[in-house]
């Protein structure tokens, strides 16, 4: 009875606090490439400050969900995107929203590590420099600076700001991909399994990274490694099929799922 | 027997040895093909390749050796009056003979033994059988004919006896090789990689014969006229003296030609380059694919057009034009209607060849620009970057040594480009800078003075050969240079 009470109190303040602090609420998202469906009415909403684990075997859908939420799927030919997706209160796919505007809200980082074919410092200061965010070169100094050390990797690059960015390893890369994303001063910052083409000793510094970020920045990750998503994750979404199959907390989902086939991919019997 | 029959009987053969070898090699295992090392078809194009091959390169070197042997042989038996007589002369004596020669074969024997006495009365005989001769011939004549005649005939049926010896031979040898454990396969593979190893040196060997050839009649040009006057001189002057004048040696000054060249090429470039790069930035960046599938080919419709036919759109559409407005214009501001931009002039033969140009730019760039990775873009939008900002701050200047190659490669196009300026660009060889008056260019020049009945040994026509191997180093430089950019761009993404 005392403990029914007590979980059925917590309930509602999670509740109550995740609805003041939802970032971002899909409702509906249906996506078509051409005639064929790759998402069905996905309801998922991404808390602020929190990191989002998408999660499912291939072809389930979360990298296209992901692309849903600052509209890359637009570079796409013959793609459709249906239901509604607001960031704050803003719906992100009408008409008055600049899709340039939402990209600079919302930064992405992808899956293999793609530098510019610039230097370091270019790689950086070229996000802030589209969108005027400074005045004069100590201003960019500035941002490139920041960035750098909140990627983690101003200590590396620090004396080579002026080489190319491809010449780094790719575990660097990936984190000067970060702090690009984190150069223009986003409010989420999407992932598309970030870690993929990392070696581990990579992986453990990205994810250690991505820990750190959760302070300032929403953050919505697809992985494919169940201990990553483990690890990083405060939520995590089971997508299978193009259908959301379940979302909860990380600690519950990996110890006590509430639907079946999330406990049957976790425990690598599909997928 | 004539060369397409024995062709054919050797192919014959060389079919019935495909249909044996294949048929004894499955009798030979009992009709099992597993036990064979290789499957039947490969034993029997084994015998078909010993059948055909060795037999043709006996044909084809005795065809080549024998009317070499002949004619010697035929000479050697000239009388020593004709001996003593210069090559040239000793030429035509043999050119009459194999006239005569072929004659002889149209007449019948009653014929013959006439005109064996009279050597005169030949010519009217042979002429009323179509074979003009182009003297009287003497009457040593008649006999080497006769000779020639039997030497030719004795050759062939030699030839026709080894050949088709050689064929029977090869098949049956072949044939007797064959055995379930031969590796016929690995013997045929090898008879196809020689093929295709010949094949490729033909090509090869004929760019070496070519520049060979132009470097030897080249070296005539520059021992009549010193390098450094070719070179470095300004004034082309080359002065047909009619013949046997002398005295007039002309100038062979390159100097102009080359500046033509260039300055009606970076004028070409100058309209190709935008219009072909814009182009090319639509067609990947924007355009659907619909918009493509069609704007595409239709674009590279301008690459098929021969480019005769931009020489006369020139000569006739668009000089004109540009003469009119020119008078036109001019007599709108100063009030006098002279033209100030010629019909034959740098702009009008540039702005065609640069029409010309542009499929060449747009699809060696289009080419180019997709192959940037998608990543770099998606990097770039998922910043928030604009699709034009994406192009000119990430997609171009990844893209940028490729489209460098491409306009180099496009310019020694424009430096090579014959017929346009032939007739754009007009002939006379001006040390100038005005693009609305006429200049020309090497490649008009070299038609200059080809055009013509000419022989190969004055300065005036070998100067053809020095312009065209000046031509060939500076577009082969291009070319290499070109490559070399394009392949250092590609090793960075791969």
């Amino acid at each position: 009875m005392n403990m029914m009470s007590e979980s059925a109190v917590e309930k509602a303040l999670d509740q109550k606090m995740s609805d003041a602090s939802h970032k971002m609420i899909g409702k509906d998202v249906s996506v078509y490439y051409g005639e064929k469906r790759a998402l069905f009415d996905v309801n998922l909403n991404v808390r602020e400050n929190t990191v989002t684990a998408l999660i499912g075997p291939s072809g389930c859908g979360k990298s296209t969900f992901l692309r849903c939420l600052n509209r890359m799927n637009d570079t796409i030919e013959h793609c459709r995107v249906t239901g509604k997706i607001t960031l704050d209160t803003d719906d992100i796919y009408d008409q008055a929203i600049d899709v340039v505007e939402l990209r600079a809200r919302v930064g992405m980082v992808f899956q293999k590590p793609n530098p510019f074919p610039k230097t370091i410092y270019e790689n950086i200061s070229y996000g802030p420099r589209i969108h005027g965010l400074s005045k004069n070169k100590a201003d960019m100094d500035q941002i490139v600076e920041a960035s750098l050390q909140r990627a983690g990797l101003w200590g590396e690059v620090k004396d080579r700001l002026h080489e190319s960015g491809t010449g780094l390893s790719g575990g660097q890369q990936q984190r000067l991909c970060i702090a690009r994303a984190i150069a223009v001063s986003p409010e989420v910052i999407l992932m598309d399994e970030p870690c993929s083409a990392l070696d581990p000793i990579a992986t453990a510094k990205v994810e250690e990274l991505i820990h750190e970020l959760r302070a300032n920045y929403t953050i919505v990750i697809v992985t494919h490694s169940m201990q990553q998503a483990a690890r990083v994750s405060q939520r995590t979404a089971m997508f299978h099929l193009g259908q959301l199959v379940e979302e909860n907390d990380t600690d519950k989902m990996f110890t006590n799922p509430d639907d079946q086939r999330t406990q049957d991919y976790i425990m690598g019997r599909f997928g | 027997m004539n060369t397409s029959l024995i062709l054919l009987i050797l192919a014959i053969i060389g079919i019935a040895g495909y249909v044996v070898g294949a048929r004894y090699s499955m009798a030979l295992v009992g009709g099992i093909s597993s036990k064979l090392h290789s499957r039947p078809g490969y034993y029997g194009s084994f015998v078909a390749v010993w059948a055909i091959v060795p037999a043709v390169v006996i044909l084809f070197v005795w065809l080549v050796a024998s009317p070499m042997y002949i004619s010697s042989s035929v000479r050697g038996a000239f009388p020593e009056d004709v001996k003593a007589q210069s090559q040239a002369e000793q030429g035509l004596s043999y050119g009459m003979i194999s006239s005569i020669a072929r004659g002889m074969n149209a007449l019948t024997r009653e014929e013959i033994a006439r005109v064996e006495n009279n050597p005169v009365e030949l010519r009217t005989a042979l002429g009323a059988k179509g074979v003009p001769l182009a003297g009287d011939p003497k009457p040593f004549m008649v006999k080497a004919a006769a000779d020639l005649n039997t030497m030719t005939f004795v050759s062939r049926m030699l030839m026709t006896i080894v050949v088709l010896a050689a064929s029977i031979g090869g098949a049956f040898s072949a044939y007797r090789q064959i055995a379930p454990r031969f590796r016929a396969r690995n013997r045929v593979e090898k008879v196809i990689l020689g093929s295709l190893v010949v094949a490729s040196s033909i090509a090869i060997l004929t760019t070496v014969g070519i520049v060979a050839s132009m470097l030897t009649e080249a070296a005539h040009f520059f021992a009549a006229v010193p390098a450094w006057e070719f070179f470095f001189g300004t004034v082309w002057d080359p002065r047909f003296a009619a013949a046997g004048s002398g005295g007039s040696e002309g100038q062979f000054g390159l100097i102009p030609l080359l500046l033509g060249t260039l300055y009606i090429g970076f004028v070409a470039m100058l309209f190709a380059v935008p219009i072909g790069l814009f182009s090319a930035i639509y067609m990947s960046e924007y355009a659907s694919p619909q918009v493509r599938s069609v704007a595409k080919p239709l674009l590279e419709v301008l690459a098929g057009i021969p480019t005769i036919v931009y020489g006369f759109f020139a000569l006739t559409t668009v000089g004109p034009f540009l003469r009119d407005i020119s008078s036109q214009l001019n007599g709108l501001v100063t009030g006098d209607y002279a033209n100030f931009i010629q019909a034959q002039s740098v702009l009008t033969a540039g702005f065609v060849m640069g029409i010309m140009l542009i499929p060449y730019v747009s699809s060696l760039s289009d080419d180019i620009i997709t192959a940037v990775p998608r990543a770099l873009r998606d990097g770039s939008l998922g910043l928030g970057a604009t699709r034009s900002e994406t192009i000119k701050k990430v997609v171009l200047p990844a893209a940028l040594p490729g489209i460098v190659g491409a306009l180099l490669m496009t310019a020694s196009r424009a430096v090579g480009e014959t017929m346009i300026v032939v007739l754009a660009a007009g002939v006379a060889a001006r040390l100038q800078i005005n693009p609305f008056e006429p200049m020309t260019t090497v490649t008009v020049k070299i038609v200059n003075q080809l055009t013509g009945d000419l022989e190969f040994t004055s300065p005036q026509t070998l100067v053809a050969f020095a312009l065209g191997i000046t031509l060939f180093a500076i577009t082969l430089c291009l070319n290499i240079y070109a490559l070399y950019i394009v392949r250092k761009y590609r090793e960075q993404y791969e």
